[in-house]
């Protein structure tokens, strides 16, 4: 068996295997084109390059028949920590925290950069892909005391390439409201105040000299950037604090992207007017705090239809970042459009972080990340068949196959710990 | 700090108290649940399932005085029922979660609301969940809008043992006491592994390894075993005067009449640097040795609130259910179990059970599951998707989809859903009338409460969930939610959605 697999990945590592033709397909672009019954996908180098019917297999070119079945672009698997943490307890496993020895002043570090700890032979990785999720976005975080803005993540293929795995841009976290209290002085007003002092210092309002600097001058840089040009990502769920962000936003003239979202519903217009796309936890319909009392299960729906960009998110995105479909799928269940729900977690991620050029859809020139389903991809019951990275048909193996097939079998003489 | 002295005094009080008050033999925190008034209600022209494996195709079910009557194909509706045309539709027993920290870990998860722990000592069996019990959750609507119309509501895993947990009926209610499942059995919470070792080791006490732990259950365990011996010793020499031998949390002696004795000093203080205090009934060791060993003749041994719930335990009236994640640990659990004479009622979380199947089928203990949870921490490390269908696949297995989760338990057929899938892969048909017993009649069989619930069968209470189609899928909805035949929940009527008193008047509340 373990022959096999070694064989059958020598081969899926050869530039040929990187052609493919999928025939037969019910093709979801995710994109302008909607759903294409019985529609053909042509994949070379990697590469989408025609999408049709009765394409014709360039010589050399494997075909797959699909029969009909789903072909969706790779999922999106949320805020995750997938590469940089293998156990969650376990701190030593665990590289998207920066906690400073910090002598009690206010201190924000920017520039701490997540994807420079990227594991690509992380065992969540193949965990993820079997589940049909090919694509997150890493995430820096902070622990009490630490930093406001929690530092920089980046878009990631989950392809197990050191090098083709980090695309596009990177982002800027910080977090907002009652989850960051331990981060502000315990004072949500804090929150703003400091940011408003580190992103004037960003712009040279403060003198490097300041006794009461927050940001190094290598943060300085940081911040600099993204106020120009890049994406920062604020985690909130009050409206109150969402209208308060918007506000801050047109000061700095940011572009500000929100997850979270709890209570994104009630200022759906104020959202739509300042084109912000918000990361919606599916799932979350709980008052679970006094931030997120105006939970509801229909929030991506009432965002949606109100003309504001939505993608989804589901609770651990890290070891469980499979759980998004699910996510999708209760959104449509409570009044999303089935469309509105596969672009949440393909197209619109995609966009919003910078990579809608590479990756989220099915189009001539994307990346050839595909899935192809047995049934509905937004369905619990419905399982990947196979996966897709840059036109590679990925072995559907991982850690987790490898304990299941172990005990699907009778022990036989000896025990199972000889049976790999 | 400690006070021999008070404690001794309440000792004596007790015992003399005993020989004067009337004995009360029954819970002192009883049961106040009675079904909500409804008329009969005759769902026709749905699919059944069962819950007993069974599934029924366009058949009909009658209930009545909050009892199902029948089912079956072409029922006769009585004058005064009301007809549901439920053609297309899917009826299923209602969903038990064995798992729950509803109304202990309440929504919104203030500091306030943590009340799931006692983690003050690694055992605390004299705690009773139910005394933290919050019944304005508003989680509980939401998982009645889920289909769930009973659960355990457990101690955290914090503890070795956690201490007592009570099975509720889902039904909104000013007391937990008017959710409390009538007669149904307590469960008595342990936990293996990471959890306590890192709570109390973290401090520098005990247990700080895994040998700790179980050190630690054998302690209490033994010191309970002379407790029992000489309640029972003291039973047999009074010549079962009052009829039945000690029950579980059913005291021989009568209550301490709280007017009797100066309120707990623990209570008196909120600062929590004034020294946390052993309430009365949580004495040293010693002393309850001490105490134990002079009972036994005439005078009855004074109460140990935490050593009757083991009692109950090992006398088999009380259930224990067990978190425990690793197939060796849950191993030796079951050794342990043997040792003192208790059974295991069933391992939660285990998300190495399948590398155990056999042996939980074999020993008749159920596994409480999830269906794809891992990683999180490292007895977390071995979970598959594959579990649940591998721990129902030996015959005479119980296995168990449980949420631990106020998300989970809105959605625990989709849990199932998975399950089935990920079996279907591995060659192993898991039909719907099967699975659904993961969500009914399994969790009822683990709670002790199979013979009243968790199956659509003629006499049982009819707790009943109307569902738009198959459950088994991300857009199954539960319409109508009917617990002991009243109708508590529905989709579509918003006089039938209860709302918590938490969620009144919140701007947002839609």
């Amino acid at each position: 068996m373990k022959r096999l697999l070694t064989a059958l990945l020598l081969v899926a590592g050869s530039a040929q295997a990187q052609d493919v033709l999928i025939r037969h397909a019910t093709v979801h672009t995710a994109g302008a084109r909607g759903t294409l019954k019985n529609a053909d996908v042509l994949v070379q180098g990697g590469v989408i390059r025609a999408i049709g019917t009765g394409l014709l297999a360039p010589a050399g070119v494997a075909v797959h028949e699909a029969n009909g079945k789903p072909l969706t672009p790779g999922l999106f698997g949320g805020l995750s920590d997938i590469g940089l943490e293998e156990v969650s307890a376990e701190k030593s496993t665990v590289d998207s925290t920066l906690t400073m020895a910090g002598d009690g002043r206010p201190q924000m570090r920017p520039e701490f950069d997540v994807t420079l700890a990227y594991n690509p032979n992380s065992m969540l990785l193949p965990v993820a892909r079997l589940g049909g999720v090919t694509f997150t976005v890493l995430t820096a975080n902070s622990s009490d005391g630490g930093s406001l803005v929690a530092g920089q993540g980046g878009v990631l293929r989950l392809d197990g390439d050191r090098r083709a795995a980090v695309v596009g841009t990177r982002l800027l976290y910080v977090n907002l409201g009652a989850g960051a209290d331990g981060l502000s002085g315990g004072s949500r007003a804090g929150q703003f105040m400091l940011l408003d002092q580190a992103f004037r210092e960003a712009k040279g309002l403060t003198p490097y000299a300041s006794p009461y600097a927050l940001l190094t001058p290598a943060g300085r840089e940081t911040v600099a950037r993204y106020l120009l040009t890049g994406r920062i990502i604020f985690n909130v769920d009050r409206a109150a604090d969402i209208r308060q962000l918007l506000a801050f936003s047109r000061k700095h003239n940011l572009r500000p992207i929100i997850t979270g979202g709890a209570e994104a519903w009630q200022v759906a217009a104020e959202l739509k007017a300042a084109n912000v796309t918000v990361f919606v936890d599916a799932l979350q319909d709980l008052p679970s705090s006094f931030d997120q009392l105006g939970s509801r299960l229909d929030n991506a729906a009432l965002l949606t239809r109100a003309g504001v960009n939505v993608a989804l998110l589901a609770p651990d995105s890290t070891h469980n970042a499979r759980k998004i479909r699910q996510a999708a799928g209760n959104a449509v269940a409570n009044g999303l459009p089935w469309e509105s729900g596969l672009a949440a977690i393909t197209r619109v991620p995609a966009q919003a972080l910078g990579v809608g050029n590479k990756v989220g859809r099915i189009d001539v020139g994307l990346q050839a990340d595909l899935v192809l389903w047995d049934g509905d991809p937004l369905e619990v019951s419905t399982l990947a068949e196979t996966v897709w990275m840059h036109g590679r048909a990925m072995p559907m193996r991982s850690r987790q196959t490898e304990l299941r097939d172990r005990y699907l079998q009778s022990p036989g003489a000896l025990p199972r710990a000889y049976q790999h | 700090m400690y006070q021999p002295a008070l404690v001794a005094a309440l000792a004596a009080l007790t015992a003399t108290a005993s020989v004067a008050a009337p004995v009360d033999r029954t819970d002192p925190y009883p049961s106040t649940y009675r079904a909500i008034a409804s008329v009969p209600v005759l769902i026709r022209h749905a699919t059944l399932l069962t819950g007993t494996g069974e599934r029924l195709d366009d058949a009909d079910l009658l209930m009545s005085n909050g009892r199902i009557v029948a089912l079956g194909k072409n029922l006769q509706a009585p004058a005064d029922a009301e007809v549901i045309d439920a053609t297309g539709k899917w009826l299923t027993p209602g969903i038990i979660d064995v798992h729950s920290h509803l109304g202990v870990y309440a929504s919104p998860g203030v500091s306030a609301h943590d009340d799931g722990n006692e983690m003050t000592s690694p055992t605390t069996a004299n705690v009773w969940a139910e005394h933290a019990l919050w019944p304005q959750d508003p989680a509980f609507a939401a998982a009645l809008a889920g289909g769930v119309t009973s659960m355990q509501i457990l101690p955290g895993s914090a503890n070795l043992i956690g201490g007592r947990g009570v099975t509720v009926k889902n039904v909104p209610s000013v007391t937990y006491q008017a959710m409390k499942f009538p007669s149904a059995p307590w469960g008595l919470k342990m936990a293996c592994g990471e959890n306590p070792k890192r709570v109390y080791g973290g401090k520098g006490g005990s247990p700080m390894t895994r040998m700790g732990n179980v050190a630690g259950y054998r302690a209490a365990f033994i010191e309970a075993q002379s407790y029992m011996l000489a309640q029972d010793k003291y039973q047999a020499g009074r010549g079962g005067k009052n009829g039945n031998s000690n029950r579980a949390g059913i005291a021989e002696e009568p209550q301490i009449v709280e007017e009797e004795v100066q309120p707990d000093v623990e209570l008196q203080t909120e600062n929590p640097n004034e020294g946390k205090r052993k309430s009365r009934w949580r004495r040293a060791d010693k002393e309850s040795a001490q105490d134990d060993e002079k009972a036994g003749g005439d005078e009855a041994p004074s109460r140990d609130l935490a050593k009757e719930t083991l009692m109950g335990a090992m006398k088999g009236d009380i259930r224990v259910h067990i978190h425990c994640y690793r197939a060796d640990e849950m191993a030796i659990m079951l050794d342990l179990a043997k040792e003192f004479g208790f059974k295991v009622a069933a391992f939660h979380h285990g998300v190495e059970a399948y590398k155990l199947a056999d042996r939980l089928a074999a020993d008749g203990v159920c596994a409480a599951l999830w269906a794809d949870w891992w990683g999180f921490k490292m007895e977390s490390l071995d979970g598959i998707e594959e579990n649940i269908a591998l721990v129902d696949r030996p015959a005479n297995s119980c296995a168990i989809v449980h949420s631990d989760s106020s998300e989970g338990i809105q959605r625990l057929n989709q849990e199932a859903a998975k399950v089935m899938a990920h079996g279907r892969r591995v060659g192993m048909d898991l039909k719907p009338e099967h699975a659904i017993r993961w969500l009914t009649s399994n969790p009822a069989k683990a709670l002790g409460i199979d013979r009243r619930t968790g199956t659509l069968e003629p006499d049982k209470m009819a707790d009943v969930v109307l569902w738009n189609g198959t459950p088994f899928s991300v857009y199954a909805k539960a319409e109508k939610v009917f617990v002991d035949g009243a109708l508590l929940y529905d989709r579509f009527d918003k006089s039938r959605q209860p709302v918590s008193d938490f969620m009144l008047g919140q701007g947002a509340s839609p």
